[in-house]
Protein backbone atom coordinates (compact mmCIF):
# COMPACT_ATOMS: atom_id res chain seq x y z
CA UNK A 1 0.00 0.00 0.00
CA UNK A 2 2.77 2.36 0.87
CA UNK A 3 4.55 1.69 -2.41
CA UNK A 4 1.61 3.24 -4.19
CA UNK A 5 2.46 6.46 -2.35
CA UNK A 6 -1.11 6.75 -1.12
CA UNK A 7 -0.21 7.65 2.48
CA UNK A 8 2.12 10.31 1.15
CA UNK A 9 -0.56 11.68 -1.15
CA UNK A 10 -3.10 11.85 1.67
CA UNK A 11 -0.55 13.53 3.93
CA UNK A 12 -0.08 16.09 1.18
CA UNK A 13 -3.82 16.73 1.06
CA UNK A 14 -3.96 17.24 4.81
CA UNK A 15 -0.99 19.61 4.91
CA UNK A 16 -2.20 21.80 2.08
CA UNK A 17 -5.72 22.00 3.46
CA UNK A 18 -4.43 22.95 6.88
CA UNK A 19 -2.22 25.68 5.46
CA UNK A 20 -4.99 26.95 3.22
CA UNK A 21 -7.01 27.92 6.27
CA UNK A 22 -4.17 29.11 8.49
CA UNK A 23 -3.52 32.76 9.24
CA UNK A 24 -1.28 34.28 6.58
CA UNK A 25 2.01 35.89 7.47
CA UNK A 26 1.98 38.55 4.79
CA UNK A 27 2.37 42.14 5.98
CA UNK A 28 0.61 44.78 3.87
CA UNK A 29 3.74 46.81 3.36
CA UNK A 30 3.12 50.49 2.89
CA UNK A 31 0.26 50.47 5.37
CA UNK A 32 1.86 48.23 7.98
CA UNK A 33 5.56 48.57 8.63
CA UNK A 34 7.80 46.33 10.59
CA UNK A 35 9.66 47.46 13.69
CA UNK A 36 13.31 48.12 12.87
CA UNK A 37 15.43 46.35 15.50
CA UNK A 38 18.28 48.04 17.33
CA UNK A 39 21.61 47.66 15.64
CA UNK A 40 19.95 47.51 12.21
CA UNK A 41 22.37 48.53 9.47
CA UNK A 42 20.40 51.13 7.54
CA UNK A 43 21.76 54.19 5.74
CA UNK A 44 24.90 55.88 7.21
CA UNK A 45 24.49 59.45 8.51
CA UNK A 46 26.73 62.01 10.23
CA UNK A 47 25.89 63.11 13.77
CA UNK A 48 26.32 66.23 15.91
CA UNK A 49 26.95 66.16 19.65
CA UNK A 50 24.84 67.87 22.29
CA UNK A 51 26.45 71.26 21.78
CA UNK A 52 25.68 71.16 18.09
CA UNK A 53 29.25 70.48 16.96
CA UNK A 54 29.81 68.21 13.98
CA UNK A 55 31.78 65.33 15.37
CA UNK A 56 33.56 64.37 12.13
CA UNK A 57 37.23 65.46 11.98
CA UNK A 58 38.04 64.48 8.36
CA UNK A 59 40.41 61.70 9.35
CA UNK A 60 39.23 59.91 6.16
CA UNK A 61 39.45 56.50 7.78
CA UNK A 62 35.90 55.69 6.68
CA UNK A 63 36.73 56.69 3.12
CA UNK A 64 39.70 54.37 3.24
CA UNK A 65 37.86 51.37 4.67
CA UNK A 66 34.66 51.65 2.59
CA UNK A 67 34.62 48.56 0.30
CA UNK A 68 32.75 50.05 -2.68
CA UNK A 69 34.34 53.52 -2.17
CA UNK A 70 30.98 55.16 -1.61
CA UNK A 71 32.35 57.91 0.70
CA UNK A 72 34.25 60.90 -0.73
CA UNK A 73 35.71 63.42 1.72
CA UNK A 74 37.36 66.75 0.97
CA UNK A 75 39.28 67.86 4.06
CA UNK A 76 39.50 71.58 4.83
CA UNK A 77 42.63 73.53 3.90
CA UNK A 78 45.35 74.67 6.33
CA UNK A 79 43.48 77.88 7.34
CA UNK A 80 41.56 77.32 10.59
CA UNK A 81 37.82 77.58 10.26
CA UNK A 82 36.75 80.46 12.53
CA UNK A 83 33.19 79.21 13.05
CA UNK A 84 34.04 75.98 14.80
CA UNK A 85 34.93 75.63 18.45
CA UNK A 86 37.90 73.44 19.13
CA UNK A 87 36.93 70.61 16.83
CA UNK A 88 39.74 70.94 14.39
CA UNK A 89 38.98 69.67 10.95
CA UNK A 90 35.34 69.65 9.93
CA UNK A 91 35.32 68.32 6.36
CA UNK A 92 34.83 70.83 3.58
CA UNK A 93 32.75 68.27 1.69
CA UNK A 94 31.51 64.85 2.71
CA UNK A 95 29.59 62.84 0.09
CA UNK A 96 28.18 59.37 0.44
CA UNK A 97 26.84 57.78 -2.76
CA UNK A 98 23.89 55.81 -1.41
CA UNK A 99 23.74 53.76 -4.61
CA UNK A 100 27.23 52.42 -3.96
CA UNK A 101 26.88 51.97 -0.24
CA UNK A 102 26.58 48.32 0.71
CA UNK A 103 25.50 49.05 4.30
CA UNK A 104 28.30 46.95 5.72
CA UNK A 105 28.90 49.21 8.74
CA UNK A 106 32.69 49.27 8.42
CA UNK A 107 32.71 53.10 8.41
CA UNK A 108 30.83 53.11 11.73
CA UNK A 109 33.24 50.51 13.16
CA UNK A 110 36.39 52.34 12.13
CA UNK A 111 35.42 55.95 13.02
CA UNK A 112 37.49 57.11 16.03
CA UNK A 113 35.15 60.01 16.83
CA UNK A 114 31.81 58.18 16.77
CA UNK A 115 30.79 60.59 14.04
CA UNK A 116 29.10 58.32 11.51
CA UNK A 117 26.37 55.84 12.36
CA UNK A 118 24.24 53.44 10.36
CA UNK A 119 20.69 54.40 11.21
CA UNK A 120 17.31 52.88 10.59
CA UNK A 121 16.47 54.12 7.07
CA UNK A 122 16.06 51.19 4.69
CA UNK A 123 14.10 52.57 1.77
CA UNK A 124 16.00 55.34 0.02
CA UNK A 125 14.29 56.80 -3.00
CA UNK A 126 15.41 59.21 -5.69
CA UNK A 127 14.58 60.01 -9.30
CA UNK A 128 18.10 60.64 -10.56
CA UNK A 129 21.51 59.22 -9.74
CA UNK A 130 22.69 62.69 -8.75
CA UNK A 131 20.00 62.87 -6.09
CA UNK A 132 21.32 59.77 -4.42
CA UNK A 133 24.73 61.26 -3.63
CA UNK A 134 24.04 62.70 -0.17
CA UNK A 135 26.24 65.67 0.78
CA UNK A 136 27.33 66.90 4.19
CA UNK A 137 24.27 69.03 4.92
CA UNK A 138 21.86 66.26 4.08
CA UNK A 139 23.78 63.67 6.05
CA UNK A 140 24.00 65.91 9.08
CA UNK A 141 20.35 66.82 8.97
CA UNK A 142 19.32 63.19 8.71
CA UNK A 143 21.73 62.08 11.40
CA UNK A 144 20.45 64.10 14.30
CA UNK A 145 22.15 64.38 17.66
CA UNK A 146 24.27 61.71 19.25
CA UNK A 147 24.06 61.34 22.98
CA UNK A 148 27.73 61.67 23.74
CA UNK A 149 28.79 60.36 27.14
CA UNK A 150 32.50 60.98 26.69
CA UNK A 151 32.45 64.75 25.92
CA UNK A 152 36.01 64.47 24.53
CA UNK A 153 36.26 67.89 23.00
CA UNK A 154 34.65 69.69 25.93
CA UNK A 155 37.29 68.22 28.21
CA UNK A 156 39.99 69.19 25.78
CA UNK A 157 38.57 72.72 25.55
CA UNK A 158 38.55 72.95 29.36
CA UNK A 159 42.19 71.77 29.48
CA UNK A 160 43.18 74.29 26.84
CA UNK A 161 41.49 77.11 28.76
CA UNK A 162 43.27 76.04 31.97
CA UNK A 163 46.54 76.18 30.14
CA UNK A 164 45.69 79.66 28.94
CA UNK A 165 45.47 78.79 25.24
CA UNK A 166 43.03 80.55 23.00
CA UNK A 167 39.98 78.36 22.50
CA UNK B 1 -36.05 36.76 -32.46
CA UNK B 2 -38.45 36.16 -35.33
CA UNK B 3 -35.97 37.28 -37.96
CA UNK B 4 -33.81 34.29 -37.09
CA UNK B 5 -36.58 31.99 -38.27
CA UNK B 6 -36.87 33.93 -41.49
CA UNK B 7 -33.42 32.90 -42.62
CA UNK B 8 -32.94 29.66 -44.43
CA UNK B 9 -31.85 26.59 -42.52
CA UNK B 10 -28.24 26.82 -43.66
CA UNK B 11 -27.97 30.47 -42.73
CA UNK B 12 -29.55 29.77 -39.37
CA UNK B 13 -27.01 27.07 -38.77
CA UNK B 14 -24.10 29.33 -39.64
CA UNK B 15 -25.42 32.18 -37.54
CA UNK B 16 -26.05 30.03 -34.49
CA UNK B 17 -22.72 28.31 -34.81
CA UNK B 18 -20.95 31.63 -34.99
CA UNK B 19 -22.86 32.74 -31.93
CA UNK B 20 -21.84 29.63 -30.05
CA UNK B 21 -18.21 29.92 -31.11
CA UNK B 22 -18.01 33.53 -30.05
CA UNK B 23 -19.79 32.71 -26.82
CA UNK B 24 -17.49 29.79 -26.04
CA UNK B 25 -14.33 31.77 -26.67
CA UNK B 26 -15.66 34.77 -24.80
CA UNK B 27 -16.26 32.58 -21.79
CA UNK B 28 -13.12 30.45 -21.99
CA UNK B 29 -10.56 33.22 -22.41
CA UNK B 30 -11.59 35.10 -19.26
CA UNK B 31 -11.66 31.77 -17.43
CA UNK B 32 -8.09 31.21 -18.60
CA UNK B 33 -7.02 34.66 -17.44
CA UNK B 34 -8.69 34.20 -14.08
CA UNK B 35 -7.30 30.69 -13.77
CA UNK B 36 -3.88 32.31 -13.63
CA UNK B 37 -5.18 34.65 -10.94
CA UNK B 38 -6.78 31.74 -9.06
CA UNK B 39 -3.53 29.82 -9.26
CA UNK B 40 -1.62 32.68 -7.71
CA UNK B 41 -4.19 33.12 -4.94
CA UNK B 42 -4.54 29.43 -4.15
CA UNK B 43 -0.82 28.78 -4.21
CA UNK B 44 -0.36 31.77 -1.94
CA UNK B 45 -2.98 30.52 0.51
CA UNK B 46 -1.38 27.10 0.66
CA UNK B 47 2.00 28.74 1.29
CA UNK B 48 0.74 30.95 4.15
CA UNK B 49 0.78 34.16 2.17
CA UNK B 50 -1.73 36.38 0.39
CA UNK B 51 -1.58 36.45 -3.38
CA UNK B 52 -2.08 39.54 -5.52
CA UNK B 53 -4.28 41.99 -3.64
CA UNK B 54 -3.28 45.43 -4.88
CA UNK B 55 -4.82 45.76 -8.34
CA UNK B 56 -8.52 46.32 -7.78
CA UNK B 57 -10.70 44.67 -5.16
CA UNK B 58 -8.80 41.66 -3.83
CA UNK B 59 -6.49 41.84 -6.81
CA UNK B 60 -9.25 40.84 -9.21
CA UNK B 61 -7.96 43.15 -11.92
CA UNK B 62 -4.56 41.47 -11.83
CA UNK B 63 -5.10 39.58 -15.12
CA UNK B 64 -5.76 42.93 -16.75
CA UNK B 65 -2.46 44.23 -15.44
CA UNK B 66 -0.74 41.07 -16.67
CA UNK B 67 -2.27 41.52 -20.10
CA UNK B 68 -1.10 45.12 -20.31
CA UNK B 69 2.36 44.02 -19.23
CA UNK B 70 2.47 41.33 -21.91
CA UNK B 71 1.60 43.79 -24.60
CA UNK B 72 4.06 46.43 -23.53
CA UNK B 73 7.06 44.25 -22.79
CA UNK B 74 9.87 44.03 -25.30
CA UNK B 75 9.30 41.06 -27.57
CA UNK B 76 12.85 39.87 -27.78
CA UNK B 77 13.77 37.33 -30.46
CA UNK B 78 17.23 35.84 -29.86
CA UNK B 79 19.55 35.73 -32.83
CA UNK B 80 20.06 31.99 -32.94
CA UNK B 81 16.48 30.81 -33.29
CA UNK B 82 14.82 29.40 -36.35
CA UNK B 83 12.58 32.31 -37.09
CA UNK B 84 9.57 30.76 -38.79
CA UNK B 85 9.05 28.01 -36.24
CA UNK B 86 9.80 30.36 -33.37
CA UNK B 87 6.94 32.59 -34.40
CA UNK B 88 4.59 29.71 -35.21
CA UNK B 89 5.07 27.64 -32.08
CA UNK B 90 2.97 29.66 -29.60
CA UNK B 91 0.05 29.76 -32.00
CA UNK B 92 0.25 26.03 -32.56
CA UNK B 93 0.17 25.50 -28.81
CA UNK B 94 -2.90 27.66 -28.33
CA UNK B 95 -5.02 26.36 -31.20
CA UNK B 96 -5.72 22.71 -30.18
CA UNK B 97 -6.77 23.76 -26.69
CA UNK B 98 -9.43 26.06 -28.03
CA UNK B 99 -10.52 23.75 -30.83
CA UNK B 100 -11.20 20.88 -28.40
CA UNK B 101 -14.08 22.91 -27.03
CA UNK B 102 -16.04 22.44 -30.22
CA UNK B 103 -17.51 19.08 -29.30
CA UNK B 104 -18.21 19.64 -25.64
CA UNK B 105 -21.89 20.07 -24.80
CA UNK B 106 -22.33 23.10 -22.60
CA UNK B 107 -25.98 22.51 -22.10
CA UNK B 108 -28.97 20.56 -23.26
CA UNK B 109 -31.04 21.06 -26.33
CA UNK B 110 -32.90 24.28 -25.65
CA UNK B 111 -36.07 23.94 -27.63
CA UNK B 112 -34.68 22.87 -30.97
CA UNK B 113 -31.28 24.46 -30.63
CA UNK B 114 -28.37 22.47 -29.39
CA UNK B 115 -25.86 24.02 -27.03
CA UNK B 116 -22.83 22.32 -28.48
CA UNK B 117 -20.84 23.86 -31.28
CA UNK B 118 -20.41 20.67 -33.30
CA UNK B 119 -22.58 17.73 -32.40
CA UNK B 120 -20.27 15.17 -33.93
CA UNK B 121 -21.23 11.54 -33.77
CA UNK B 122 -17.60 10.65 -33.17
CA UNK B 123 -16.98 13.33 -30.59
CA UNK B 124 -14.32 11.60 -28.55
CA UNK B 125 -12.32 10.57 -31.59
CA UNK B 126 -12.14 14.19 -32.65
CA UNK B 127 -10.94 15.14 -29.20
CA UNK B 128 -8.23 12.52 -29.08
CA UNK B 129 -7.03 13.59 -32.50
CA UNK B 130 -6.85 17.23 -31.57
CA UNK B 131 -5.05 16.46 -28.32
CA UNK B 132 -2.40 14.67 -30.35
CA UNK B 133 -1.87 17.89 -32.27
CA UNK B 134 -0.99 19.60 -29.05
CA UNK B 135 2.37 17.88 -29.04
CA UNK B 136 3.54 19.74 -32.13
CA UNK B 137 3.53 23.17 -30.61
CA UNK B 138 5.81 22.25 -27.75
CA UNK B 139 8.16 20.21 -29.87
CA UNK B 140 8.38 23.10 -32.32
CA UNK B 141 9.09 25.52 -29.49
CA UNK B 142 11.84 23.32 -28.16
CA UNK B 143 13.37 22.79 -31.59
CA UNK B 144 13.11 26.37 -32.74
CA UNK B 145 14.71 27.80 -29.65
CA UNK B 146 17.98 26.22 -30.65
CA UNK B 147 19.35 26.02 -27.13
CA UNK B 148 19.94 23.34 -24.50
CA UNK B 149 17.17 23.70 -21.98
CA UNK B 150 14.28 24.28 -24.35
CA UNK B 151 15.45 21.39 -26.47
CA UNK B 152 15.49 19.01 -23.52
CA UNK B 153 12.15 20.35 -22.40
CA UNK B 154 10.65 19.85 -25.83
CA UNK B 155 11.95 16.31 -26.18
CA UNK B 156 10.77 15.26 -22.76
CA UNK B 157 7.44 16.89 -23.25
CA UNK B 158 6.78 15.25 -26.58
CA UNK B 159 7.68 11.80 -25.24
CA UNK B 160 5.50 12.34 -22.20
CA UNK B 161 2.54 13.61 -24.14
CA UNK B 162 2.63 10.84 -26.70
CA UNK B 163 2.81 8.15 -24.01
CA UNK B 164 -0.07 9.51 -22.02
CA UNK B 165 -2.27 10.00 -25.05
CA UNK B 166 -2.36 6.26 -25.38
CA UNK B 167 -3.32 5.85 -21.76
CA UNK B 168 -5.96 8.54 -22.15
CA UNK B 169 -7.49 6.97 -25.21
CA UNK B 170 -7.55 3.51 -23.72
CA UNK B 171 -8.99 4.67 -20.43
CA UNK B 172 -12.13 6.22 -21.92
CA UNK B 173 -13.09 3.19 -23.97
CA UNK B 174 -15.00 1.56 -21.08
CA UNK B 175 -17.01 4.78 -20.76
CA UNK B 176 -18.17 4.45 -24.33
CA UNK B 177 -18.77 0.76 -23.92
CA UNK B 178 -21.22 1.58 -21.19
CA UNK B 179 -22.86 4.46 -23.04
CA UNK B 180 -22.99 2.69 -26.35
CA UNK B 181 -22.49 5.80 -28.43
CA UNK B 182 -19.49 8.03 -29.18
CA UNK B 183 -21.58 11.20 -29.24
CA UNK B 184 -20.74 13.33 -26.23
CA UNK B 185 -24.30 14.55 -25.81
CA UNK B 186 -25.38 10.93 -25.38
CA UNK B 187 -22.72 10.49 -22.72
CA UNK B 188 -24.27 13.37 -20.81
CA UNK B 189 -27.71 11.94 -21.40
CA UNK B 190 -26.59 8.59 -19.98
CA UNK B 191 -25.53 10.31 -16.78
CA UNK B 192 -28.73 12.19 -16.23
CA UNK B 193 -30.52 9.62 -14.10
CA UNK B 194 -29.46 10.65 -10.62
CA UNK B 195 -26.18 11.06 -8.79
CA UNK B 196 -25.08 7.45 -8.93
CA UNK B 197 -25.39 7.26 -12.68
CA UNK B 198 -22.45 9.62 -12.99
CA UNK B 199 -19.69 7.72 -14.73
CA UNK B 200 -17.15 8.61 -12.09
CA UNK B 201 -18.94 6.18 -9.77
CA UNK B 202 -19.45 3.52 -12.39
CA UNK B 203 -15.93 3.61 -13.80
CA UNK B 204 -13.62 4.91 -11.08
CA UNK B 205 -10.56 3.24 -12.54
CA UNK B 206 -11.17 4.87 -15.89
CA UNK B 207 -11.58 8.19 -14.15
CA UNK B 208 -8.34 7.79 -12.21
CA UNK B 209 -6.35 6.93 -15.30
CA UNK B 210 -7.94 9.69 -17.33
CA UNK B 211 -7.17 12.16 -14.54
CA UNK B 212 -3.54 11.14 -14.45
CA UNK B 213 -3.29 11.24 -18.22
CA UNK B 214 -4.93 14.68 -18.28
CA UNK B 215 -2.31 15.97 -15.85
CA UNK B 216 0.38 14.58 -18.09
CA UNK B 217 -1.15 15.93 -21.27
CA UNK B 218 -1.34 19.46 -19.95
CA UNK B 219 2.24 19.31 -18.65
CA UNK B 220 0.99 20.04 -15.22
CA UNK B 221 2.42 18.87 -11.92
CA UNK B 222 3.06 16.15 -10.89
CA UNK B 223 4.14 15.65 -14.48
CA UNK B 224 5.57 19.03 -15.33
CA UNK B 225 9.14 18.03 -15.99
CA UNK B 226 9.22 19.78 -19.40
CA UNK B 227 8.80 23.13 -17.79
CA UNK B 228 10.15 22.51 -14.34
CA UNK B 229 11.81 25.55 -13.04
CA UNK B 230 14.31 23.72 -10.93
CA UNK B 231 15.31 21.12 -13.46
CA UNK B 232 15.08 22.92 -16.73
CA UNK B 233 15.05 26.62 -15.94
CA UNK B 234 11.66 26.91 -17.54
CA UNK B 235 11.95 24.35 -20.28
CA UNK B 236 10.57 25.03 -23.68
CA UNK B 237 9.40 28.56 -23.00
CA UNK B 238 12.70 29.93 -21.79
CA UNK B 239 13.58 31.86 -24.94
CA UNK B 240 10.19 33.48 -25.28
CA UNK B 241 9.19 36.86 -23.95
CA UNK B 242 6.09 38.99 -23.60
CA UNK B 243 3.25 38.10 -25.93
CA UNK B 244 4.60 34.77 -27.14
CA UNK B 245 5.27 33.68 -23.60
CA UNK B 246 1.84 34.85 -22.61
CA UNK B 247 0.40 32.75 -25.41
CA UNK B 248 2.25 29.67 -24.15
CA UNK B 249 1.03 30.30 -20.68
CA UNK B 250 -2.52 30.88 -21.82
CA UNK B 251 -2.31 27.82 -24.04
CA UNK B 252 -1.34 25.71 -21.06
CA UNK B 253 -4.25 27.00 -19.03
CA UNK B 254 -6.64 26.69 -21.97
CA UNK B 255 -5.52 23.09 -22.24
CA UNK B 256 -6.34 22.67 -18.58
CA UNK B 257 -9.77 24.18 -19.13
CA UNK B 258 -10.38 21.90 -22.11
CA UNK B 259 -9.30 18.82 -20.14
CA UNK B 260 -11.50 19.81 -17.23
CA UNK B 261 -14.43 20.33 -19.56
CA UNK B 262 -13.78 16.91 -21.06
CA UNK B 263 -13.67 15.29 -17.66
CA UNK B 264 -16.84 16.99 -16.55
CA UNK B 265 -18.61 15.80 -19.68
CA UNK B 266 -17.39 12.25 -19.51
CA UNK B 267 -17.41 11.55 -15.82
CA UNK B 268 -19.27 14.16 -13.86
CA UNK B 269 -22.48 14.42 -15.76
CA UNK B 270 -21.81 17.46 -17.94
CA UNK B 271 -24.49 20.06 -17.45
CA UNK B 272 -26.84 17.95 -15.34
CA UNK B 273 -27.42 18.24 -11.65
CA UNK B 274 -29.21 15.35 -9.96
CA UNK B 275 -31.51 17.63 -7.95
CA UNK B 276 -34.44 19.83 -8.92
CA UNK B 277 -35.12 17.93 -12.12
CA UNK B 278 -32.17 19.63 -13.70
CA UNK B 279 -31.12 16.52 -15.48
CA UNK B 280 -33.65 16.82 -18.27
CA UNK B 281 -33.32 18.89 -21.40
CA UNK B 282 -34.76 22.28 -20.73
CA UNK B 283 -37.54 24.08 -22.53
CA UNK B 284 -36.82 27.64 -21.58
CA UNK B 285 -33.79 29.83 -22.14
CA UNK B 286 -33.29 30.63 -18.47
CA UNK B 287 -33.05 26.99 -17.48
CA UNK B 288 -30.68 26.51 -20.37
CA UNK B 289 -28.48 29.25 -18.99
CA UNK B 290 -28.69 27.62 -15.57
CA UNK B 291 -27.43 24.41 -17.14
CA UNK B 292 -24.50 26.27 -18.67
CA UNK B 293 -23.71 27.77 -15.30
CA UNK B 294 -23.79 24.34 -13.68
CA UNK B 295 -21.37 23.10 -16.31
CA UNK B 296 -19.06 26.05 -15.73
CA UNK B 297 -19.24 25.52 -11.99
CA UNK B 298 -18.06 21.95 -12.34
CA UNK B 299 -15.27 22.97 -14.71
CA UNK B 300 -14.13 25.62 -12.25
CA UNK B 301 -14.16 23.07 -9.47
CA UNK B 302 -11.96 20.72 -11.45
CA UNK B 303 -9.65 23.59 -12.34
CA UNK B 304 -9.28 24.31 -8.65
CA UNK B 305 -8.32 20.67 -8.19
CA UNK B 306 -5.68 20.95 -10.93
CA UNK B 307 -4.23 24.01 -9.24
CA UNK B 308 -4.37 22.45 -5.79
CA UNK B 309 -2.52 19.34 -6.92
CA UNK B 310 0.28 21.45 -8.33
CA UNK B 311 1.12 22.83 -4.93
CA UNK B 312 0.55 19.60 -3.08
CA UNK B 313 2.49 16.75 -4.63
CA UNK B 314 6.12 16.47 -5.70
CA UNK B 315 7.21 16.04 -9.25
CA UNK B 316 7.79 12.72 -10.95
CA UNK B 317 11.25 11.92 -12.19
CA UNK B 318 11.38 11.35 -15.91
CA UNK B 319 11.92 7.59 -15.79
CA UNK B 320 9.22 7.25 -13.15
CA UNK B 321 6.93 9.23 -15.40
CA UNK B 322 7.50 7.03 -18.42
CA UNK B 323 7.26 3.87 -16.35
CA UNK B 324 3.96 5.06 -14.94
CA UNK B 325 2.58 5.77 -18.39
CA UNK B 326 3.60 2.62 -20.14
CA UNK B 327 3.98 0.01 -17.46
CA UNK B 328 1.07 0.90 -15.21
CA UNK B 329 -1.56 3.01 -16.91
CA UNK B 330 -1.72 1.15 -20.20
CA UNK B 331 -2.05 -2.38 -18.73
CA UNK B 332 -4.57 -1.22 -16.15
CA UNK B 333 -6.60 0.56 -18.83
CA UNK B 334 -6.54 -2.55 -21.00
CA UNK B 335 -7.61 -4.72 -18.10
CA UNK B 336 -10.41 -2.27 -17.38
CA UNK B 337 -11.65 -2.50 -20.95
CA UNK B 338 -11.61 -6.27 -20.77
CA UNK B 339 -13.46 -6.41 -17.49
CA UNK B 340 -16.08 -3.91 -18.59
CA UNK B 341 -16.64 -5.74 -21.85
CA UNK B 342 -16.99 -9.09 -20.12
CA UNK B 343 -19.38 -7.64 -17.54
CA UNK B 344 -21.53 -6.07 -20.25
CA UNK B 345 -21.62 -9.24 -22.25
CA UNK B 346 -22.53 -11.28 -19.20
CA UNK B 347 -25.36 -8.91 -18.30
CA UNK B 348 -26.81 -8.51 -21.76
Amino acid sequence: MERLYLPAAIAGIKVTLRHFFMRKVTMQYPEERWVVPEGYRGAPYLVKDQEGRTKCVSCQLCEFVCPPKAIRITPPGPQPNPTVGNVEKIPAEFNINMLRCIFCGLCQEVCPEEAIFLMKDYSLVGVARKDMIYNKEKLLSLGGTHNDQIHKWKRKADEAREQGLKV
Amino acid sequence: MAWIDNLSAAQQFVFLSLLKVVGAIAVVLPIVAYAVYAERKISAAVQDRIGPNRVGWFGLLQPLADGVKSFLKEDFVPAHVRKVYFWLAPAIVMIPSLVTLAVIPFGPTVGTRKLVIADLNVGILYTLGIVSLGVYGIVLAGYASNSKYPFMGGIRSSAQMISYEIAMGLSVIPVFLLVGDLNLSSVVGYQSHGLLSWLVFKQPVAFAIFLGAAFAETNRLPFDLPEAEQELAGGYNVEYSSMKFALFFMGEYANMVASSAMMVTLFFGGWTLPFFGLDQPSVSLSVGILHILIFLGKVVGLLGFFIWVRWMWPRFRYDQLMALGWKRFVPIALANILITAVWLWANK
